[in-house]
């Protein structure tokens, strides 16, 4: 190790050599700060990061030993050590010399553990930095001295202001290449200061750094004798967590899990995300509002006497209060609201678009809901921050939306709690995260529609038809047979006494939904309103057959969803793509292959086959009358 | 205790703990992937304190070598016992029946015994979520890992097509056949290990504290023959030494260093002391150059 012994922080390994006991005492009460690093490859960020790691001893001699020879392999600092390299971890990164994921890092000083997240910072890997920020209690800004404040500055403190970072560190870095001259700084922490102001960041720490030299790093550096604020990581050192803010606010706990060994212990367990608690607290449990109060606050080898924000607990209540995963332990004259309908912030991170009314999972602290998002009111250019029109979001497009909830979510907005205003979103067929958001606000409208109160029940409306109602969903190509095997059954159960209705193409196209056309996104609201249909006609008791491509699963599904459990019958009807082509019954096929129409699914569109139907009819075995007759077998059972 | 910051073990501990809950929750059939190593003792102290008063609703899973030190095997069956968890061990019957051993078969060795053992494990009980002990801190790939990182059904890692991670909310939904490696001490260092160690009186193996021990030295490494199976090459005599050991593996492929470092706190200074990194005893990082570690994981490797 070459660097110096009587650096501040370093004093600590004679402390490790004379007194280990004193040193783990020190050790034992350091707090944890994590912070993001953002800019280029080009601003020195690696390097940045790299010298972190090496003055904090966080580098092994063998470790060193290979950083050595690997600099002068591929390193871009000549014989001097390119400490880029130490943290660019991915073989494909090391090829094309760029960071195409998050990492993250760890060192150590006197006061406190730090743990870097390294993020990549071009355009698009929005993401990745949106990602590593979620985490971070401050974010470094760097600037390349020689260049000033760029696009990619403006991007990146946006995203840093958008996920709530309120520390932010203005590392002028290079200043090595500009002579370490002062007008220089003042003239680029002039600029970004203007700029700042415009996004809403009120404060921010401009210093002087050079990565690559050590200027301000740990030590004040004498080339820049004008600057008398602190060194890079004197402030890291100093600066107030975001956990210990939290603890200030009321308390909250979603519960993750019930804790129940034996009949008596009853105890809801979860991560404190503001707030704290003691025994004798009076709390409610949303969203069904019931109150009690904490016994104990429990963990292994004794009970705590008070347990504050960020600490994992398992609480348990003077009553028995119905309380399980999803639901949130609040305060009991404080709690949040519990709301259906919100305006969020929403940054996609698929490389599938947003589809605007199809239904995700909706992560929240511990609860999953269903949700649909609205085309977004506008989505932010983040290299110029103006409002754009969209009709959806793409991959690291960052837009504001309303959404909807199938049932209600405890939730704070963003700005007053990160753990009960983020939330992710997630593909319901293939799983991925797809995006994730921040609630801003709740749309009051939920509250306003009360139910009208019905006399006449849907049981009561099916038990005069002396039926079971049902939906029978058939899907499938066009031309498959849908509408021929539909109107099969249909008359089959009207011939058995039975009161029935038929949806089709015909019926709903020309009046209903005569405003859509076949996008996937009208075709997404075209099977939404049929499913609405099909659900009112099943209240009135109705056995409803519905014949319609609906090529999307997640459609289908959202249309299971609607109805009672047990009234939709997927019927798939399996004709060969080839087949139905070579049918072609309304000429329709010959026209798509002629370019004539657009979105023709099979052609260029797609159809995702069921894949576990309730009813499946393969028309290359089976006669239309034959098919007929089974579903009407299986339906009346 | 309000207004007080929360010291960096305890933010730790509380996310290791939250995430244990996380997948507990959501995973059909979790287990703990029990090592018996130092990281694999924090994860069962995290696991009995998430939990308490219940025990850990999983079991341990032993991916055993058959070549691991004698005392590794005495303390794993203890804290089977004294956590009231259930302990599956498995051993690869095919590597048992061609006779696999590291002093003959080298990489084919760890390849058969643990790649390939934790994937036939992993398939036979059907477990769907796996904690392992792995540290972003002990190598550059892993630096890069989600905490749930998921595994296609023949337990290939794409590092490329990682799940983004954002706050503390974990997405653990998974399609058919996929499982999920899950690492709740990802952010602690070795540094951290030690230290909770040493706080909370974790029960660790004896011989990561130094003692006398009997030892040859081969291919600049000290290995300690710890049963009569090691084979003794001509004029090798084994040397009782002072040693300890910083990581612990199958015994044969286990570098011990010379150490007079008998409490934790002596353990910790040395540990902080020296100049090497922690895996260095280790043969494995070393292949295929750089990206040794970034290959073997792709393959399935935990």
């Amino acid at each position: 190790m070459s660097h110096s012994t009587t650096d501040p922080i370093y004093v600590t390994e004679s402390l490790i050599a004379e007194d280990i006991d004193a040193y783990l005492d020190q050790h034992q009460h350091k707090t944890m700060l994590r912070f993001i690093t953002c800019g280029s490859v080009d601003d020195g960020k690696s390097t940045l990061i790299g010298r972190l790691l090496y003055d904090s001893k966080m580098i092994f001699e063998d470790q060193l030993a290979a950083l050595e020879s690997d600099s002068k392999k591929v390193g871009t600092q000549g014989q001097d050590i390119d400490f880029a390299l130490l943290v660019d971890g991915l073989a494909a990164e090391r090829e094309q010399g760029i960071t195409i994921d998050v990492a993250y890092r760890f060192f150590n000083t006197e006061k406190r553990k730090f743990i870097v997240a390294d993020c990549p910072g071009h355009e698009q890997y929005t993401r990745n930095m949106v990602t590593g920020a979620s985490t971070a209690d401050l974010a470094v800004i760097l600037i390349d001295a020689r260049k000033g404040v760029l696009v990619q500055t403006r991007r990146h403190s946006y995203l840093c202001h958008l996920i709530g970072i309120k520390n932010i560190v203005l590392a002028v870095n290079k200043m090595d290449l500009v002579g370490y001259d002062q007008s220089v700084f003042d003239a680029i922490v002039k600029d970004y200061t203007e700029f700042a102001r415009s996004i809403g960041i009120d404060s921010f720490t401009a210093m002087p750094i050079s990565g690559f030299k050590g200027d301000n790093i740990t030590t004040k550096s004498d080339n820049t004798a004008w600057y008398t604020g602190p060194t890079l990581v004197e402030h890291l050192e100093t600066v107030e967590v975001l956990s210990s803010e939290d603890a200030e606010k009321p308390f909250r706990m979603p519960v993750q899990w019930v804790n129940r060994p034996n009949l008596d212990f009853r105890g809801f367990s979860g991560l404190i995300a503001t707030g704290s608690v003691k025994p004798g607290d009076a709390i409610r449990v949303l969203p069904s509002g019931k109150t009690s109060t904490v016994t104990r606050v429990v963990t292994l080898g004794q009970d705590l006497e008070e347990a504050v924000a960020g600490q994992s607990v398992t609480v348990c209540f003077a009553d028995e209060v119905d309380c399980s995963r999803g639901d949130v332990i609040a305060l009991a004259d404080n709690p949040p609201q519990a709301a259906d309908q919100f305006e969020a912030t929403i940054v996609w991170l698929n490389d599938e678009a947003m589809i605007p009314g199809r239904a995700y999972w909706l992560k929240l602290a511990t609860q999953t809901v269903s949700a649909t998002v609205q085309a977004p009111k506008y989505v932010v250019n983040v290299n110029t921050m103006e409002q754009l029109a969209a009709k959806t979001l793409e991959l690291n497009a960052i837009g504001v939306a309303e959404l909807a909830t199938d049932k209600p979510v405890v939730f704070e907005p963003y700005a007053q709690s990160r753990t009960l205003g983020g939330f992710v979103l997630v593909d319901k067929i293939t799983n991925a995260t797809v995006a994730a958001g921040m609630l801003n606000f709740s749309l009051r409208r939920a509250q306003n529609v009360h139910w009208q109160a019905l006399d006449i029940s849907r049981e009561a409306h099916a038990a005069s038809k002396n039926q079971k109602p049902a939906v029978l969903w058939f899907t499938g190509l066009s031309g498959s047979g849908k509408s021929t095997i539909a109107n099969l059954v249909e008359k089959k159960l009207h011939a058995l006494g039975k009161h029935t209705f038929l949806l089709d193409g015909d019926n709903v196209r020309h009046g209903l939904n005569k405003d859509l056309g076949f996008t996937e996104t009208d075709r997404i609201e075209n099977i939404r309103r049929v499913g609405e249909v099909a659900r009112l006609m099943t209240d009135a008791g109705l056995i409803v057959l519905t014949a319609f491509i609906s090529p999307f699963r997640a459609e289908r599904e959202m249309v299971r969803n609607l109805l009672v459990e047990g009234e939709f019958h997927e019927v798939f009807i399996d004709t060969p793509l080839e087949e139905a082509e070579r049918r072609d019954v309304k000429g329709l096929y010959k026209k798509a292959r002629a370019g004539q129409l657009k979105n023709f699914t099979g052609i260029d569109s797609p159809y995702e086959a069921p894949q576990s139907p309730e009813i499946r009819v393969d028309t290359t075995r089976e006669t239309p009358e034959a098919a007929a007759e089974r579903i009407v077998n299986l339906l009346l059972g | 205790m309000t207004n007080a910051t929360l010291t960096h073990l305890q933010r730790l501990e509380s996310e290791a703990i939250h995430i244990m809950r996380e997948v507990v929750a959501e995973a059909e059939n979790p287990v703990m992937l029990y090592s018996v190593g130092k990281d694999s003792a924090v994860m069962l102290h995290l696991a009995r304190k998430a939990f308490y008063p219940s025990p850990p609703p999983f079991p341990l899973l032993h991916v055993d070598t058959t070549w691991k030190f004698q005392e590794m095997y005495k303390l794993r069956d203890q804290m089977a016992a004294d956590s009231g968890m259930e302990l599956l061990v498995y051993q690869n019957p095919e590597a048992a029946e061609r006779g696999i051993n590291p002093f003959d078969h080298g990489a084919l060795h760890t390849d058969m015994w643990k790649t390939e053992g934790l994937k036939q494990a992993l398939d036979k009980y059907g477990f769907d979520a796996a904690f392992g002990g792995a540290r972003r801190d002990e190598e550059k790939s892993r630096a890069k890992e989600r905490i749930f990182s998921f595994r296609t059904a023949s337990h290939g890692w794409d590092p490329k097509n990682q799940r983004p991670e954002l706050w503390n909310l974990y997405n653990a939904r998974k399609n058919k056949g996929e499982s999920i490696r899950v690492f709740p001490i990802s952010n602690w260092t070795e540094l951290d290990i030690w230290q909770y160690i040493h706080l909370n009186d974790v029960p660790i193996v004896p011989l990561y504290l130094a003692d006398e021990r009997p030892t040859v030295e081969r291919d600049g490494m000290l290995l300690m023959v710890d049963d009569d199976r090691f084979p003794l090459l001509p004029g090798e005599e084994p040397v009782m030494r002072s040693i300890r050991f910083r990581t612990l593996g199958c015994y044969p492929l286990t570098g011990a260093v010379e150490s007079t470092a008998k409490t934790l706190p002596e353990v910790i200074q040395e540990t902080l002391l020296t100049t090497t990194s922690e895996r260095q005893g280790r043969a494995i990082d070393k292949d295929a150059g750089g990206a040794g570690m970034e290959v073997k994981k792709q393959q399935g490797y935990f």
